[in-house]
């Protein structure tokens, strides 16, 4: 009686046949990288005028690194600094998605909004600072003022357009069988956007993690930008280097794990009819 | 106005919670009154006039040519939008918004595609606050609608006719007292549109609801409806309200009696469509035998 022949649902899950293949590929290009700054340090030891910075070859910074790592360290250094970008994320997505869902469905709001958001979009956060230092009473607020200027664009941006992509009909339809304006929220926008929000958020965070070092140089004595200068200040560049591999890493790791939410919001299935 | 919806509410509520009763509910009873309608002020009237009542429980098929207004008209029954003139009175309230009594069903079946086919089916019932119902109510719809296999999927992943039978179903989980269908099966390939032409009639005459339905295919009028209402182009208007006399067997087709009648209602339909000053359109009749 059914109109199609049921599909064992194991189908839509093959792994992929392309996995190994780009495990190696992925392996080569870290080793790539590796060779790069293997070669640099190399080029940097051998030239008498350089040799002061010799400690930022790959041997020198990985041992660093291993000590930073067994006596805490890094986690000290990179705490602060994750509790900043958290705040500033959280504060940037608090303002973005309400606003965002916002100028999405009243085209009179975007078209009011839209030349002052882009021209503050293009203010670059950092020009902020001298601002923030006056407004915000702790080192801490400013820095996490400067994060959310930063983080908010990419949010407002992207679940505003999220909500334009918006099938009319499913809001028809939920309005068609009793929804209130709470149920359009809860149950029809916030679902269809919340990848675009998640995306925004994955965007938002790769120019938070940018902005924190530089906005770290400020007054604070803790967080990772803190540890890049005063290595500086200090010619300890073993630490300083190492330093910039758990910038690297720490950032590499957060925007895969937000990658992960992103495919987990993304209601659109690859074997979809 | 909220004062009589919320009566009708918890009188339905009541007639719903008695343990004797059928648990069904009776059809809605309409009557268009004066309607006409314009888009914008200074335009051309799209329907004009329209004056007739649907008793409870009947099935109706208006039908006429594209730009008749017959989708229009459908969706001032659902309440989602309102004529500039004259009223539509369901069960002697005349109604202002949409309601879940009277549900209306699209070509697309608009399925929320981050939902499995059981979250779907229960939307109506949620959105009225009435989730302790789901639990019961869904597995039996969804056997009603022949997917008591399907609760657990995923919306998408089911065929065109599937989809089209989870939105039957998730029209018919609030107990809707109407089902207003505007051209629901056109998308979908004849024998999976036959197939819930026979099953939507089957099940809105086994409920007893009222059916309203859009169409411009002759024979889905002839097999679904007891009764067409033909309408004219420029401005909409009744052309010729007829009854359809057949048996349920006689409906499948193929019978004389299923061809007596479809030429004779093809007939009022090209004339209606060949009113004078308008083009002429060959209906979309590709289920004729």
């Amino acid at each position: 009686m059914s109109d199609a022949v049921q599909l064992p649902s194991t189908i839509l899950r093959i792994p992929r046949l392309g996995s190994a293949r780009s495990l190696i590929n992925a392996l080569i290009g870290i080793a790539a990288l590796m060779g790069v700054w293997w070669l640099g340090g190399f080029i940097v030891e051998n030239d008498p005028d350089l040799y002061a910075f010799s400690d930022f070859a790959p041997a020198p910074t990985l041992e660093r690194l291993w000590e930073m790592i067994v006596s805490g360290e890094v986690l000290t250094m990179s705490g602060p600094s994750l509790q900043r970008v958290g705040l500033g994320l959280l504060f940037a997505a608090a303002f973005g998605v309400p606003v965002g869902i916002l100028i999405g469905r009243a085209p009179r709001i975007h078209e009011v909004t839209n030349v002052p958001f882009q021209f503050l979009r293009m203010i670059s956060p950092l020009s902020w600072m001298p601002i923030a230092v006056m407004a915000f009473d702790t080192w801490d607020g400013a820095i996490v003022f400067l994060i959310a200027m930063a983080a908010v664009w990419p949010i407002l941006f992207s679940t505003a357009a999220g909500v334009r992509r918006i099938d009319p009909a499913w809001l028809k339809v939920a309005r068609n069988l009793g929804a209130g304006p709470l149920h359009l929220l809860g149950t029809v926008i916030l679902p269809a956007i919340a990848v675009d929000v998640m995306q925004g958020i994955r965007l938002a965070l790769g120019v938070a993690w940018v902005v924190l070092v530089p906005a770290e140089y400020l007054g604070v004595t803790s967080g990772l930008g803190f540890a890049i200068n005063d290595a500086r200040d200090t010619l300890d560049y073993s630490r300083l280097a190492a330093t910039v591999v758990v910038i690297g890493v720490i950032g590499f790791a957060l925007d895969a794990a937000i990658g992960q939410l992103v495919k987990k919001f993304n209601w659109v299935r690859a074997a979809a009819h | 106005m909220a004062m009589t919806l919320t009566l009708s509410d918890s009188a339905a509520q009541g007639a719903q919670d008695a343990p004797h009763r059928r648990a069904v509910p009776v059809g809605a009873h309409v009557a268009i009154k004066g309607l006409s309608h314009a888009y914008r002020r200074h335009d051309g009237k799209v329907l004009d006039g329209i004056d007739f009542e649907i008793k409870a429980g009947e099935i109706v098929a208006l039908l006429g040519r594209s730009g008749c207004g017959k989708s229009t008209l459908l969706h001032m029954l659902s309440g989602l939008t309102h004529p500039s003139e004259g009223e539509v009175v369901i069960n002697g309230n005349r109604i202002h918004e949409p309601s879940p009594k009277w549900v209306m069903m699209f070509q697309a079946p608009s399925l929320f595609p981050w939902m499995t086919v059981a979250q779907n089916a229960a939307l109506g019932l949620k959105f009225t606050r009435r989730n302790d119902q789901i639990a019961k109510r869904i597995p039996e719809i969804l056997e009603l609608v022949d997917l008591g296999a399907f609760a657990d999927r995923n919306a998408q992943e089911l065929s065109g006719g599937q989809q089209q039978r989870v939105a039957l179903a998730r029209s018919l989980a609030p107990k809707p007292e109407m089902l207003l269908l505007d051209e629901p099966f056109s998308a979908l390939d004849a024998f999976t549109r036959r197939n819930l032409q026979r099953d939507v009639r089957q099940i809105a005459r086994d409920l007893g609801l009222t059916l309203v339905l859009v169409t411009h295919d002759v024979g889905e009028a002839v097999r679904m409806a007891d009764r067409v209402i033909v309408l004219k182009a420029n401005p909409g208007r009744v052309f010729e309200d007829t009854v359809i006399t057949l048996s349920e067997e006689e409906r499948s087709g193929g019978s004389d009696e299923f061809q007596a009648e479809h030429s004779r209602l093809m007939n009022i339909y090209s004339q209606a469509a060949d009113a004078p000053g308008e083009e002429t359109e060959t209906p979309n009749d590709f289920t004729q035998i």
